[in-house]
């Protein structure tokens, strides 16, 4: 293999990610069309989702599996932010440092368990609970979101544990010798030198829990309607397509394929501005 | 408040959130455990699904992360060497950068979409290749970021010193780069290999899932996670078992290579 | 391990892959059938060594699958008119019938207690009546207690031919209700669970709720479920007599491909919900085709043990043999 040929080579597979991106993309878009000129945008304020009886048309509107997507997550971010943020403060400004490894190794296989276990642990064991002590009929919105958030939580920590270490010691023990207490000093001195990390961190965990698909398809429960409390059951768009892609066809297939565009777009644009403007890898 | 009442409560309430973080983990994994553990037998491993065992299924998932592993491997290490051996500084290098670090938390569904309308529409039935490319896509990204920031650790006089011997740019980078941070490079695969054995969204409608023993990648395909996700809410206790089983032994098999090469990175390097 | 260990080992076994087949034939579709199918395919499996791979994923799924000619044959509880049937080139009869029945979850009310009304099942399904003490349901319930719990329904997740044939039920109660694979259904509390056995799997967990199942998975998982009012106003327990019973009234011919839909039959002692289900061949495939006849004869001819432990009626012998000559007919036998 000449140097020219291993050089062109290793430059096509860089540019991979990007011709996979617009590769991605440019399918999705294409499948969609059906879809987009039947609903345009009305798409995403429309409620109903049926087929017709021979399933070649019907009515298919995005705002349900939307609105689900977002409470979700929302609810997630909402739970798993300050737990997140407290986990990277143990680790990096209160444990010990014999207990900061082990802590930092659990919390790193907690982010490995693969996502289809939260979903089925989450149904049996902590459905019930949420059941017994806040209602509902156990799946639903709320449950959910709390598994969700219990997932993105370790991610979410070492992200901001590592721009939290990168704060100079020197800083820190100047202030601790102004007499500061450990919160002063987290809050006046590690908080801001690492602010861009760590809202990177909670960004990039939201891109991550708005494309959540096993987890949260054992609990979200699975149905085509608008949640009227915390404890009912919904759906979101990754278990939409989970559920219903596999068999839908001609406009409702397009329709679900508009929702992947979606999700991909609006994922892609929230992981971006997290990598580009918090976490720039530039080194 | 009092500063020093404050200071105490906010260190108390995140010495709590730790405990919660692993109080999940071993929440998790003693359930895992004790409900997985019930069904393990020796016939688990012997037999087909159709006949109440894993074999093919884990044969079926090994197959496709391993037939992925080969396709991600060389396009993502090569890539992983353009970006820092040969990319400069330069602005696009930086945006391919970039890109591909998001792709790394492109949702896994809309993966599974895309190969669904390249590999399965077209051909008209799942099959075993629209799994293996939907898993290859998952990986290759994480492969190019582990690739890139390893090869960032050899030090710069390393790679001038073989300059300096007379070798050319490709000697230096495959022989002397590529070697000195083989360890990190071979622990990223490791890694994302344990990454994507476990996922589910991308297999549902590209491999979809067989009971029999196949090695026919044209057709559809044994696998372990979608298996569980159908087995898991089966409404009898013998499927439930074997739903709890699969999975104990998936998460056995992630947490060993997650281990495996976490040990790897702290004893070699 | 050094990476290019790691890419000969797996490059090696990539090399090493034949194409071994996994099964001879190939099936989606209905999940209502899925229990006998199962039992079919893997004695048919012992008796001749074929192997027949049958997913029961659902109706919708089957149908889609055999118009795109994905599968070898699909299975569907929602017979295809004779019009969409020329336009898929899809070939069809039904393989074996079966029932759906109400199961529930409450506390103290055990199998075949609860006895609902035809207003009662319209009102639980359509939202009329939201808790289990609504005067509707207590009325033909005096002797039991029926908690002032608010009712789950549990519904499908997927399209499927259960809903089809359950909403067919649905609108001979009352015709505002759509007959539809995936409705949008109205109920207060509405849960979904994918297949029959996501929903049977939610009904055993979430306590106050009911839900519609194909009879096999109430028999299979001991499940409750509850006394039907049939058309001529009495309340039928559902079991295999029933269902026989009820199954008298359909009437299949071959020049409509079977199509029938059983429904709301008439008879004093007919189980009200009976479903005949159905098998969907590709018209092209010819050689295929034959060997799905072979299956499903082999089937009417030793199946009717299995089906009926399984809580399904096997087709009468007459029909069975009409279905025998459509094949000839079709040349696909």
């Amino acid at each position: 293999m000449g140097a020219n040929l291993f050089r062109n080579l290793s430059f096509f597979s860089a540019t991979l990610s990007f011709f996979l991106l617009v590769g991605i993309f440019a399918v999705l878009f294409t499948y969609a069309q059906q879809s987009m000129q039947e609903f345009g945008f009305d798409f995403l304020l429309t409620e109903e989702w049926e087929a017709d009886e021979d399933d070649e048309g019907g009515i298919f509107g995005g705002y349900i599996p939307i609105i689900g997507t977002l409470l979700s997550t929302l609810i997630a971010m909402t739970i798993a932010t300050p737990l997140a943020m407290g986990i990277a403060i143990f680790l990096t400004e209160i444990a010990h440092d014999k207990i900061v490894k082990p802590f930092s190794i659990a919390i790193e296989l907690l982010a490995a368990i693969p996502s289809i276990i939260y979903g089925m642990w989450g149904l049996f064991y902590f459905a019930p609970i949420v059941q017994l002590t806040i209602g509902g009929n156990g799946v639903g919105l709320l449950t959910a979101g709390i598994v969700l958030a219990i997932m993105v939580i370790p991610y979410m920590a070492a992200i901001t544990r590592d721009s939290m270490n990168t704060t100079p010691d020197v800083l820190k023990e100047s202030a601790y010798a102004m007499g500061a207490t450990k919160f002063e000093v987290i809050k006046d001195v590690v908080m801001p030198y690492s602010k861009g990390g760590i809202i990177g961190s909670i960004i990039l965990s939201l891109g991550r829990a708005l494309g959540e698909t096993m987890a949260v398809a054992f609990l979200i429960g699975s149905i085509m309607s608008i949640p009227k409390s915390i404890t009912d059951p919904t759906t979101s768009i990754p278990v939409l397509l989970a559920n219903n892609f596999a068999e839908a066809q001609d406009l409702e297939i397009s329709s679900m394929y508009y929702l992947a565009l979606i999700l991909f777009v609006v994922s892609f644009a929230i992981i971006s501005v997290a990598k580009f403007y918090f976490l720039g890898r530039n080194k | 408040m009092n500063r020093l009442v404050l200071n105490k409560v906010v260190l108390v309430l995140s010495t709590l959130s730790a405990f919660i973080g692993i109080g999940f983990l071993f929440w998790i994994l003693i359930t895992l455990a004790y409900k997985g553990m019930a069904g393990l037998s020796f016939s688990l491993f012997t037999k087909d699904l159709v006949e109440g065992g894993i074999r093919n299924l884990l044969v079926g998932q090994f197959t496709m992360a391993l037939m992925a592993t080969a396709i991600a491997v060389p396009l993502g290490v090569m890539a992983g060497i353009y970006l820092r051996e040969y990319g400069e500084e330069s602005k696009m290098t930086s945006v391919i950068r970039n890109l591909s670090d998001v792709m790394t938390s492109a949702p896994s569904i809309v993966i599974g979409v895309f190969v669904f309308a390249l590999l399965v529409e077209p051909f008209g039935t799942f099959n075993g290749w629209a799994g293996v490319v939907a898993l290859a896509i998952m990986m290759v990204p994480i492969i190019i970021g582990t690739t890139d920031n390893m090869l960032a650790l050899v030090p710069k006089e390393l790679r001038e010193a073989g300059i300096a011997l007379g070798g050319s740019k490709k000697q230096v980078i495959l022989q002397i780069v590529l070697k000195a941070a083989k360890v990190g490079v071979t622990t990223g695969i490791l890694l994302s290999f344990a990454r994507i054995i476990g996922e589910t969204a991308p297999l549902l409608f590209t491999s979809a899932n067989n009971q029999f023993f196949s090695m026919d990648l044209t057709d559809q395909f044994p696998s372990l996670t979608v298996s569980i996700y159908n087995l898991a809410t089966y409404p009898d206790e013998a499927s439930r078992q074997l739903a709890w089983s699969a999975a104990f032994v998936l998460t056995a098999i992630v947490l060993f290579i997650n281990l495996v090469g976490r040990y790897v990175t702290r004893h070699k390097q | 391990m050094t990476l290019r260990t790691i890419l000969t080992a797996t490059v090696a076994a990539s090399v090493a892959f034949t194409a071994v087949n996994a099964a001879d034939l190939k099936g989606r579709g209905a999940s209502f059938p899925g229990p006998v199918y199962k039992a079919w395919t893997s004695e048919y499996f012992a008796a001749t060594g074929h192997k027949v791979n049958y997913t029961p994923t659902g109706s919708g799924d089957g149908i889609k699958s055999i118009k795109k000619r994905m599968v070898d044959f699909a299975g569907s509880d929602k017979p295809l008119k004779a019009d969409k049937l020329v336009k898929a080139k899809l070939y069809m009869f039904p393989s074996v019938i079966g029932s759906i029945v109400l199961s529930y979850n409450i506390e103290g009310v055990k199998d075949g207690e609860l006895k609902l009304s035809r207003a009662a099942v319209d009102a639980i399904f359509t939202g009329k009546a939201t808790h289990w003490d609504d005067a509707l349901i207590t009325k033909n319930n005096a002797g039991l207690k029926l908690p002032h719990e608010p009712i789950t329904t549990v519904v499908r997740a997927d399209k499927s031919g259960t809903t089809f044939n359950f909403t067919y039920f649905l609108n001979k109660i009352n015709p505002d209700f759509k007959v539809s694979k995936k409705p949008t259904w109205k109920a207060s509390k509405v849960i979904a669970g994918k297949s029959n056995s996501g929903v049977s799997a939610n009904i055993q967990q979430i306590k106050n709720s009911i839900g519609y199942i194909e009879y096999s998975y109430k028999i299979k998982l001991g499940l409750p479920a509850a006394q039907i009012e049939n058309k001529e106003g009495l309340f039928i327990n559902p079991t295999v007599a029933s269902f026989q019973d009820a199954a008298k009234y359909a009437t299949w011919t071959a020049d409509n491909d079977f199509y029938a839909v059983i429904g709301d039959p008439a008879g004093a002692t007919s189980y009200p919900i009976v479903a005949a289900t159905f098998i969907l061949l590709p018209t092209e495939k010819t050689e295929m085709n034959k060997k799905v006849t072979a299956f499903i004869d082999w089937a009417y001819t030793h199946g009717d043990k299995a089906a009926t432990e399984l809580g399904y009626v096997p087709l009468p012998a007459s029909t069975k043999d009409e279905i025998r000559k459509y094949w000839e007919a079709k040349k696909i036998k």
